[in-house]
């Protein structure tokens, strides 16, 4: 069943005739992703050939949802045009839009959160700044390796992408149910709470990785979330223990100021809530295994 | 970004938010003219981006023009937390001020909204305020796509209880400070403390802005307000090189793909220093996905160019990138420098993971460089590279 994307989504993809759109798409079809479509106003009518797939591009979302019935829409667009992509994906309703675009300004993804809300939440937002998700063996909704591991029950929802990797890597012989990217941004669609609540109803997920890193108090949250309604075993991993006060480690949204998104803050906060925390990446696989007995 | 209150100051005027007038000098000399063009007196305020500058006597008042040049050569150089002063600003004194007050703008990450923050106690630290006082400080989510106008200032103004005398004309501030906020892509704006002074005008003092660097592809007047001399070099050769770098100030300089890896990479390398002699990393660095040869030799180039360095992980996991990709890349990397004459003697681990490992790894053991050792784990390789540098520490 997995979260969020199965071998029955049908996915378009806006800014596909771009680099990083046609290198992605292809990489996505290659994993068995159902892609129906691509989006682009000035190349509508045409179509794009994938080794022999051919992909056809439509002029806008709700065109391409219109004849296709695609369901996921995955952003490649550049920063400068993201705002006004989403908000088209959120115009056409589709119900899932996964912004892989790393580099929006703050004051566009605030906008674009405001705006789904205010249209009453009927497009799930993945990112941005994010890989994407995965459902091993059914769909690839974005840039996440399509061969690291294989279908099986743990789930993942992680703010980085390496760490994602890294993640399936170490766990690659039991295989995971989905692992979605969330982002590292300070303004994100789906959260930790989404994933966790997602993988939580999901009878095809038996464990939850769970991985942040510092900035923001949302690992503090999903642990409130995870005492009061996770009854599924929760493996955490809080990157940026060594991070200093006030530098942006890499992400827009990682960044411990003062007292507040330390990742010693989080790692408590999640322990209290049952949590098991690893403090390096190898050592949280060897958690999961443990408790899985695998 | 955080900016200097002069330039803080300059966006405000820009955008209509009151301010005094005041220009920012760098020598003493030039207080002098700056003062008489103010009138003959002046207030001398330090520029560091650091609060508690007036408590540390960065902030001093000049009577007359010799009395300016006096107070700027005491404030010039002064040592502020750690923070040199290198810039005052010459500002227009102050009519005599009845009321101080508080008024921000910034990112809620919590409710993925904007939120507006609105005391009359302002003037002091505001942290302080919510702390001791929750109540004194009014928090108002305002929805970034509806933004502030002047109705919903006047809720702010109302939810924070500013007295009735003043309401409207804070309301007033509180749209232009919000046009600021937005046409400045800004994470924060603060004004601290807006004050009431005995005309009954109010006026910005004393701000705060902090400004979204993802914006600058539409806002090109920022990069002229970056502080160039106060970065570090190094991070300032690597931001030259568009390169994802930060100064720490342990021994072990990393290199990886991805930030969450890399601030991984920094946690398991200070573990291990736990074994070794207590060393740290020496930076941060993400190449990102490509990690092509040119980037790794300038991600190398700026790492061994740190004195502080006495070896270099570099923890790649191969996700779309293909690991024999980035083996390459660390050969070229090391050859180029080489042509460049720059002789590599710093030691390097090398952890390579994910996509086509084991074409990367042999192509590194191939080489044979005598300098680069593999170990295929990253805990592993985290304790080697913490190994090496404490014996050569």
């Amino acid at each position: 069943m997995a979260i969020f994307l199965t071998k029955d989504s049908k996915v378009i993809v806006q800014g596909m005739t771009g680099a990083t759109g046609m290198k992605h798409t292809k990489l996505m079809l290659g994993d068995g992703t159902n892609i129906v479509g691509g989006v682009n106003p000035r190349k509508a009518g045409t179509s794009v050939d994938f080794d022999g797939t051919e992909v056809p591009v439509f002029g806008t979302v709700a065109e391409a949802m219109e004849k296709t019935g695609a369901d996921v829409s995955v952003l490649f667009v550049p920063p400068a045009f993201a705002k006004a992509a989403v908000v088209e994906a959120i115009d056409a309703e589709i119900p899932l839009a996964v912004v892989i675009t790393e580099g929006i300004a703050v004051h566009d993804s605030a906008a674009f959160w405001a705006y789904a809300s205010s249209k009453g939440n009927k497009t799930r937002i993945i990112g941005p700044n994010c890989p994407g998700l995965i459902t091993p063996g059914q769909s690839n909704a974005g840039i996440i390796p399509g061969d690291i591991t294989k279908p099986g029950r743990i789930g993942l929802v992680s703010k980085s992408g390496t760490l994602t990797y890294q993640m399936m890597y170490e766990l690659r012989d039991i295989g995971f149910s989905s692992a979605v990217g969330i982002g590292g941004d300070p303004v994100i669609g789906t959260t930790h709470i989404d994933a966790l609540a997602a993988f939580e109803a999901d009878p095809e997920t038996d464990l939850i990785v769970m991985i942040g890193e510092i900035g923001g108090d949302a690992e503090e949250r999903a642990a409130d979330f995870i005492k009061a309604n996770v009854t599924k075993p929760v493996v955490g991993y809080v990157a940026g223990f060594t991070a200093p006060e006030g530098k942006t480690m890499g992400h827009a949204g990682a960044i411990v100021s003062g007292s507040s998104g330390t990742a010693q803050a989080k790692k408590e906060a999640l322990e209290a809530a049952g949590v098991k925390v690893g403090k390096t990446p190898t050592e949280t696989a060897k958690l999961a295994r443990e408790i899985l007995g695998a | 970004m955080d900016l200097f209150e002069y330039q803080a100051r300059d966006l405000f005027a820009k955008h209509g938010v009151p301010v005094l007038a005041g220009e920012v000098i760098d020598t003493p000399e030039a207080a002098r003219e700056a003062t008489e063009r103010l009138g003959g007196k002046s207030v001398v305020k330090a520029q560091v981006k650091v609060g508690g500058r007036g408590k540390a006597g960065g902030v001093k008042l000049a009577a007359t023009p010799d009395e300016a040049v006096a107070r700027a050569t005491d404030i010039l150089g002064m040592d502020i937390k750690g923070h040199t002063v290198h810039k005052v600003m010459i500002a227009e004194t102050a009519p005599e001020i009845l009321e101080e007050y508080y008024v921000s703008y910034l990112l809620d990450r919590t409710n993925r909204t904007f939120l507006a923050m609105a005391s009359v106690q302002g003037g002091m630290d505001i942290e302080e305020v919510a702390e001791k006082t929750p109540e004194a400080l009014a928090k108002v989510p305002v929805n970034a796509v509806d933004g502030v106008d002047i109705v919903k200032a006047r809720e702010i103004v109302a939810q924070a209880k500013f007295p009735a005398e003043v309401a409207e004309k804070v309301a007033e501030v509180l749209v232009t400070l919000w046009d600021t906020f937005v046409a400045e892509d800004a994470l924060l704006v603060e004004v601290n403390p807006l004050a009431k002074v005995a005309s009954g005008d109010i006026l910005a003092l004393d701000g705060k802005v902090s400004l979204d660097e993802n914006a600058d592809f539409r806002q090109p007047e920022h990069e002229a307000l970056e502080d160039k001399a106060a970065a570090n070099p190094l991070e300032a050769a690597a931001k030259a090189k568009n390169l994802n770098y930060v100064k720490l100030d342990g021994e072990v300089g990393i290199i990886g793909n991805g930030a969450g890896l890399v601030m991984s990479t920094l946690d398991v390398v200070a573990y291990a220093g736990e074994n070794h002699g207590n060393v740290k990393p020496a930076n941060f660095l993400d190449i990102g996905g490509g990690a092509s040869a040119e980037v790794m030799a300038n991600g190398l180039e700026i790492i061994l160019g740190d004195p502080d360095v006495k070896s270099v992980f570099v923890n790649v996991f191969g996700g779309i990138t293909a690991c024999d990709e980035v083996a390459n890349g660390i050969v070229q990397a090391l050859a180029l420098l080489k042509s460049k004459g720059e002789e590599v003697t710093k030691p390097l681990v090398v952890r390579l993971d994910g996509n086509n490992a084991e074409l990367g790894r042999k192509i590194l053991s191939d080489a044979n460089h005598p300098l680069v050792q593999r170990v295929d784990t990253m805990d592993g390789a985290a304790d080697k590279a913490a190994e090496l540098a404490a014996a050569a520490k």
